[in-house]
């Protein structure tokens, strides 16, 4: 047995260490290390509950609007406030766009750069790679920067800026934006379809939305010579390394449901799918727990707690803990939450033959085709949003209903990484307590009181680990970027 | 070599306490690009958590051929706060390479070999959001505690090229403001008098962000907003700091021609020190006998409160109204006095 130590672990949002125990060239056991603490709770503490709307975003510089959708969310809900129709339809269009662009900060940046290593030279789409996805370099890091840099103009447009933004309120958007801005929407959003349909996929975005399967994609993705799109180059690369054995784990997929442009109707559904099981099941909240047994936390009381009556005092000495993060369990297990999750859960047919095609589970294959597929599915819907606001009426409640002097509320939204819970106490006026479970914090959580490893500890159980130095365990790497990973969400 | 045959600079970036909001702001750069950018300033980039290939051994030889005098380093950034806690040991952040190594280590001894030292984002500069609360990690600045001088480096650091830390703050600052920067810094254009008390570029925080406010007009004429999504000027009621916040922010158009005002939200100042601990709600403004706490700076207070007087007592009809609303309800100039629908 070998103990590896990967650090500083770097392409994730944030910082992260994972250690593993390999017997015969695979990994065994895996630790994963959320090596920084910095206690957004703790300072939320006895402030008044508006506030969390400044401070929240600031968690995380990658998915700040999720965030702030949660808070509004929790708010909404604690406060009774009513955001009139255009207020759900251009913050629905908010979040997209940071996600969005997420999704494709992590592909280009993040993910695929591990594919120009020269551990794949011998690969017949190594050059193809490299020549697109070189660091800083490669022929679609420029297009993408640009793109994602003209898509974040519906921040500029709609929330004055990105990221961390004040215009996301319960009631509304503190902007109402006229006809000539929403016009600038429609055509930020024309030239990223351009971009998204000759680049990425080479194909309208239709056509990817509607793959219905491992056969149609492969037909999809063209020949060696030719493929198609950045999307083809990938579903080809895929297929050659076997990405869909790589980064599995035996576990259910979570989803909040995503994007609320009209009340109650979600464009991607919410709940939990076994994978292998068709049926999707209802998701409860007030099933989630956290158990902080081997985080560097203290407990007052062992055992798992629902975040309601969750705490997060520091405690660096104690023993057995090696890890900031918590151990989130829904109804006692681990859950896997993202993209995957969600088109799992939302039924959609190419993402139900990946999971498939990893023997009913989730894979490195899986996870990635999930976030490109995603990208093609929400740009059509942000269309329809833009499409369906109404210039000339509200788009913030007015006057915003008072916040009550007590009582709790929840909020959940789906970040680009999977799901993005807040959960807050008030008592005479302050915040009493404030409790974030963060889509990472699922992924990456440490083991349990049970003994139980998280998602990514269990889907990094098995994988060949090709060398002594850590730099060279590549595969070990891909299953980690898989999850497209926020760190400093995980240890806000 | 550069398209002008010069030597490139090199550039190495950290990230430690902090949500990584900078480098992300970064990256939404136009014209160009942030890869272009490199290209054009003549910088090389040694090191970046986010943007490069090196990760876990590949990344600590890169900090050691610096630390060991194997590699010049030109500009060395930090994003985020140190984390000097818990009891000043740094715990709260290990570099996580095996090596027992923190990141507060290694920020102190890079910064000792780098000929320029950053703090991008008020979290490096000041401690910022990272600190707030009881600030139990025990987060500072590069350079600051807060608004005192001190921090890591301590108050009479200077980097090898004879500069204090350089300051961007913001939260998160604008692209341009790190670019620029950079930019003059591989070139090595800035001395001290180009830098402010607080070591911020004076051409950017040499302004106020109430310069260029879109909503001036309101505020000459103290036509308050009284509601967030209200027209009228935010510094009455709202906790509006524009006044008394450094940076060019209205002057420049962030993601595509916004800003914080613009967006229809108060300045929270986060460009200054302590911004985060304020007392109040930041969507609050702090008053004493109905008369605003923060009023502009540099501004003897009784005259401000004769001139709002009088020029209250002049708002126009135009502004009174729509101060108080959502949208421009009644237009000026030829269309004065019609109602926009």
């Amino acid at each position: 047995m070998r103990r590896i130590s990967i650090g500083p672990f770097n392409r994730v949002e944030g910082d992260l260490e994972v250690t593993l125990e390999v017997e015969g060239g695979r990994v065994a056991r895996a630790r994963v290390v959320s090596p920084l603490y910095r206690g957004f709770e703790r300072m939320l503490e006895g402030r008044d509950a508006r506030d969390a709307l400044a401070l929240v975003p600031r968690i995380c510089g990658i998915c700040s609007i999720s965030q702030s959708m949660a808070a509004a969310a929790a708010l909404r809900a604690f406060s009774g406030a009513r955001p009139p129709a255009n207020a759900l339809l251009a913050s629905a269009l908010l979040h997209a766009a940071e996600n969005v662009a997420d999704h494709l900060t992590h592909f280009h940046l993040f993910f695929m750069p591990d594919f120009t290593r020269d551990h794949y030279s011998d690969r017949w789409w190594f050059g193809e790679v490299r020549d697109r996805f070189a660091t800083m370099k490669g022929a679609a890091v420029r297009p993408m920067l640009r793109a994602r840099a003209e898509l974040l103009h519906i921040t500029g447009i709609l929330a004055g800026k990105w990221p961390h933004t004040l215009a996301i309120q319960p009631g509304g958007l503190t902007r109402a934006p006229e006809r000539g801005d929403i016009q600038r929407l429609r055509l930020v959003l024309h030239a990223f379809r351009r971009h998204a349909e000759e680049r990425l996929f080479g194909a309208p975005l239709e056509e990817v939305a509607a793959l219905d399967g491992m056969n149609a994609l492969l037909a999809f993705a063209g020949e060696r010579e030719r493929p198609r799109g950045d999307f083809g180059l990938f579903a080809l690369l895929a297929e050659d390394l076997d990405l869909y054995r790589l980064g599995r784990w035996n576990g259910a997929l979570m989803s909040a449901g995503a994007y609320e442009p009209r009340p109650g109707t979600h464009l991607f559904a919410a709940g939990v799918v076994h994978p292998g099981e068709a049926r999707r099941r209802p998701l409860f909240p007030e099933r989630m727990e956290e158990d902080a047994s081997h985080a560097w936390l203290a407990s007052a009381e062992e055992g798992a707690r629902h975040p309601f009556d969750g705490a997060t005092v520091p405690d660096p000495d104690r023993p057995g803990a090696y890890t900031w993060c918590k151990a989130p369990r829904l109804a006692g297990q681990p859950v896997e939450t993202g993209a995957l999750a969600r088109q799992a859960v939302d039924g959609h047919p190419l993402i139900r033959a990946a999971l498939a095609r990893a023997g009913d589970m989730p894979s490195v294959a899986g996870r990635v085709l999930a976030r490109l597929l995603e990208i093609a599915r929400l740009v059509p819907a942000m269309e329809d949003w833009v499409r369906a606001m109404r210039p000339g009426e509200p788009f913030m409640q007015r006057p915003a209903p008072a916040m009550p002097d007590g009582g709790r509320a929840c909020g959940l939204v789906e970040a680009a990484r999977g799901t993005l819970g807040h959960w807050l106490r008030v008592e005479r006026g302050r915040l009493r307590s404030y409790q974030i479970i963060a889509p990472t914090t699922w992924n990456f959580s440490p083991r349990d009181a049970n003994g139980v490893p998280g998602p990514l500890e269990q889907a990094l159980e098995g994988t060949p680990v090709e060398a002594d130095d850590p730099a060279s365990a590549v595969l070990v790497q891909h299953v980690v970027r898989s999850f497209d990973p926020c760190m400093v969400c995980t240890v806000h | 070599m550069s398209e002008h045959g010069q030597q490139k600079k090199t550039l190495l970036w950290l990230q430690s306490g902090g949500c990584g909001g900078c480098t992300m702001a970064m990256i939404t750069a136009e014209s160009p690009d942030f890869a272009a950018f490199l290209e054009a300033a003549g910088i090389r980039l040694l090191w970046h958590p986010s943007l490069s290939l090196e990760t876990a051994t590949e990344a600590a030889a890169v900090f050691d051929a610096v630390l060991e005098g194997d590699e010049p380093l030109d500009i060395l950034c930090l994003e985020g706060a140190v984390m000097r806690g818990p009891d000043g040991t740094g715990r709260f952040h290990m570099l996580g390479d095996g090596s027992g190594r923190t990141m507060m280590e290694l920020v102190d001894a890079l910064a000792r070999r780098a000929r320029h030292v950053v703090a991008v984002g008020s979290c490096a500069a000041w401690g910022g959001v990272t600190a707030a609360g009881g600030n139990e990690t025990e987060a500072c600045g590069l350079a600051y505690e807060g608004d005192l001088p001190g921090g890591l480096l301590g108050p009479s650091f200077r980097a090898a090229g004879g500069l204090p830390v350089v300051n961007i703050p913001g939260c998160a600052p604008h692209p341009g403001w790190i670019l620029e920067t950079l930019m003059n810094l591989a070139d090595d254009v800035p001395a001290e008098q180009d830098l402010d008390a607080f070591g911020r570029p004076l051409a950017i925080f040499g302004h106020l962000a109430h310069h260029g406010c879109p909503r001036n007009e309101y505020y000459e004429f103290k036509a308050s907003a009284e509601q967030l999504s209200d027209l009228g000027c935010m510094m009455e009621h709202l906790g509006c700091k524009g006044t008394q916040a450094a940076g060019d922010c209205n002057r420049r158009g962030w993601n595509g021609g916004g800003s914080c005002l613009k967006g229809g939200f108060p300045c929270i100042a986060c460009t200054e020190p302590m911004f985060e601990q304020v007392e109040h709600a930041f969507v609050e403004t702090p008053k004493v006998a109905g008369i605003p706490v923060g009023l502009p700076t540099d501004m003897p207070k009784a005259w401000f409160v004769a001139l709002a007087s009088l020029s209250k007592a002049a708002t126009p009809e135009r502004l009174r109204c729509n101060a108080v609303s959502d949208r421009t309800v009644l237009a000026p100039g030829a269309g004065n006095g019609r109602r926009r629908s």
